[in-house]
């Protein structure tokens, strides 16, 4: 198997997917940072001038900061629903768990567009008029990192085998709730860092949502990308680039911590 | 034993009550909708008909059926080769291709469609470079088309593509090959009788997640062309969520109808994995979070699911 080398072919191909994949990025990076870029390979001249501009902008620190707390609310939230819930299906009710795992793997095969229909249609009139509100948009982010979370969280219990502990516990005079409180959860702590953070992520880029749900009252940081494309391509790619290297910090952190969490 | 089981129920509750709420109650309220009337009342199949017969909502379903085909295929092409090609690498540049492709996968949806606009728009820096240069190819090609909007799918199907099939690969053993080489079969032969007919559920399977992923993409598309061109998440879009007049009920059919090709398409792929454990060892485990940490974040979770 060592003996096998890459062959012409191979290389080639590969260098051209990675020219594909990279080639829109390095663009936005290069605009962002490009003066005055017209009719040459590579910009005349630099400068940081668009990023200064853009945390003068008061509008895009706002949207920063409505991204960050609607996604931070949600993932709290989802944390404080999904540990208890998982945790009981996992223990005590383990024949539930495929029903469980069917209602959790729906918001894939269901695209946001449509979730937006139904969501705006139940909301929008009656006795629960709570369309355009972040209330709406916080339960809406809820069932798109539904996936990740149950999956997260059941991986972390099954790999510390969270039955034997709890029984451990239970046998050393433990009562349940401060079994789960004191033994388990630091147990699971690491692995649901990690899915607590890719949702974060994932709702960080979310953009349909957002936009069909709440788009004429709330800002978020792709609703406002998405306003400022029209206006100004430097400040939009640098919001773009900006955008993108915060979300590889974050997979940087959660490979990390991903690697610790499994030794 | 009463208490216990009241806690544990208890602990259900607020799961329950979210799922219900932003989950069910919608999902049904659409599927209700697209059976009234336009003023919402009664029960009506006339919304179906409509859109059955309206050559506009065809031509929406037309394209989207079409881009959603079309980026599949070639994604799954281009993401067969690329992986074969990955697995000629030593493990260590492997890592790093993959990395490096998964790390593009975070790149989508409006800052993706907005990069494109950059390079290959109106006033895009390629094409003002090859206005510049002379070079006539290129001035037959628009980006807010057909040909643009598959450029950019196909940007996000590959590494998904790549991601979804790669571990298949590695359920061809080196021996089999050998075997057949022994057999005195050439490659071409070994792949064409033994190499694809062994992927192929795989295979299959990607597929359907593919053309489930370009039939739900909206973000990208909306970004890219609004509403100059007829697709059908955009069209939903603008029924239910418009400036002009809001159509829900209409809006309420095309989602339905939407969401009926994507369900059948993950169902798809759902049976394809099913059929592929049987024979195909994936790569040990033990990475498994730092791949999705990597960030094919979609992905990664959706191979999680159809397991």
């Amino acid at each position: 198997m060592n003996t096998r080398r890459s062959g012409l072919a191979p290389r080639t191909f590969m260098l051209l997917l990675m020219v594909y994949l990279l080639l829109p990025l390095l663009a936005t990076g290069l605009y962002a940072f490009a003066e005055n870029w017209q009719n040459t390979l590579l910009p005349e001249a630099w400068t940081f001038g668009w990023f200064g501009e853009m945390f003068k902008d008061i509008r895009f620190l706002e949207a920063l900061w409505t991204s960050l707390y609607l996604c931070l609310i949600t993932v709290v939230l989802s944390l404080a629903v999904m540990l208890p819930s998982v945790f009981v299906i996992t223990v005590y009710f383990p024949r539930w768990e495929s029903f469980m795992k069917g209602i959790v793997v729906l918001p894939y095969a269901v695209p946001g567009v449509v979730a937006a229909v139904g969501l705006i249609r139940a909301y929008s009139s009656g006795p629960l008029n709570i369309s355009g509100t972040a209330y709406l948009l916080v339960g809406a982010y809820f069932v798109v990192i539904l996936p990740y979370m149950y999956q997260g969280i059941r991986n972390s219990l099954l790999s510390v085998s969270a039955v034997e502990l709890l029984n451990a516990a239970e046998l050393l005079g433990a009562r349940r709730r401060s079994a789960f409180v004191n033994v388990i959860l630091p147990n699971i702590w690491p692995g649901v860092i990690v899915s607590a953070l890719l949702s974060f992520s994932v709702l960080f880029g979310e953009f349909v949502l957002t936009n069909m749900l709440v788009g004429g009252h709330i800002q978020t940081i792709q609703v406002y990308l998405y306003r400022r494309v029209g206006e100004s391509g430097h400040l939009a790619s640098t919001i773009a680039i900006s955008y993108f290297v915060f979300i590889l910090l974050l997979s940087a952190l959660l490979m990390r911590l991903g690697t610790l969490g499994k030794r | 034993m009463k208490q216990r089981q009241r806690g544990v129920i208890l602990a259900l509750l607020p799961f329950v009550l979210m799922v219900l709420a932003f989950q069910v109650v919608p999902l049904l309220s659409m599927l209700t909708g697209s059976f009234r009337r336009e003023d919402g009342t009664g029960f009506t199949l006339g919304n179906y008909l409509h859109a059955v017969q309206s050559a506009y909502y065809m031509q929406a379903i037309k394209n989207s059926l079409l881009i959603s085909v079309a980026s599949s295929v070639i994604g799954i092409v281009a993401g067969l080769l690329c992986a074969y090609c990955i697995t000629r690498f030593t493990p260590a540049v492997r890592d790093r291709l993959l990395m490096l492709s998964n790390m593009t996968s975070n790149f989508a949806g409006v800052p993706l469609a907005f990069a494109y606009i950059i390079l290959l728009g109106n006033n895009g820096v390629f094409t003002l470079l090859f206005k510049q240069w002379g070079w006539s190819v290129f001035s037959d090609f628009n980006l807010y088309s057909w040909s643009g909007l598959i450029l950019v799918y196909v940007y996000f199907q590959i590494p998904l593509a790549l991601l979804l099939l790669y571990p298949a690969f590695y359920g061809i053993r080196e021996q089999w090959k050998e075997a057949a080489a022994l057999l005195g079969a050439g490659s071409w032969q070994f792949w064409r009788t033994v190499g694809l007919p062994v992927l192929s559920p795989a295979i299959f399977g990607t597929l359907g997640i593919l053309f489930a992923n370009a039939m739900g993409a909206y973000a990208t598309a909306y970004a890219l062309v609004g509403g100059n061109y007829n697709l059908l998440a955009v069209r939903i879009g603008s029924l239910v969520a418009g400036d002009v007049v809001t159509q829900p009920q209409m809006g309420s059919t095309l989602a339905v109808l939407l969401a009926l090709s994507t369900l059948l398409a993950v169902y798809l792929n759902q049976r394809m994995v099913r059929l592929t454990e049987g024979f195909t060892s994936k790569p040990p485990r033990k990475r498994a979070w730092r791949r999705e940490a990597s960030a094919g974040i979609r992905a990664a979770a959706l191979e999680e699911a159809g397991q």
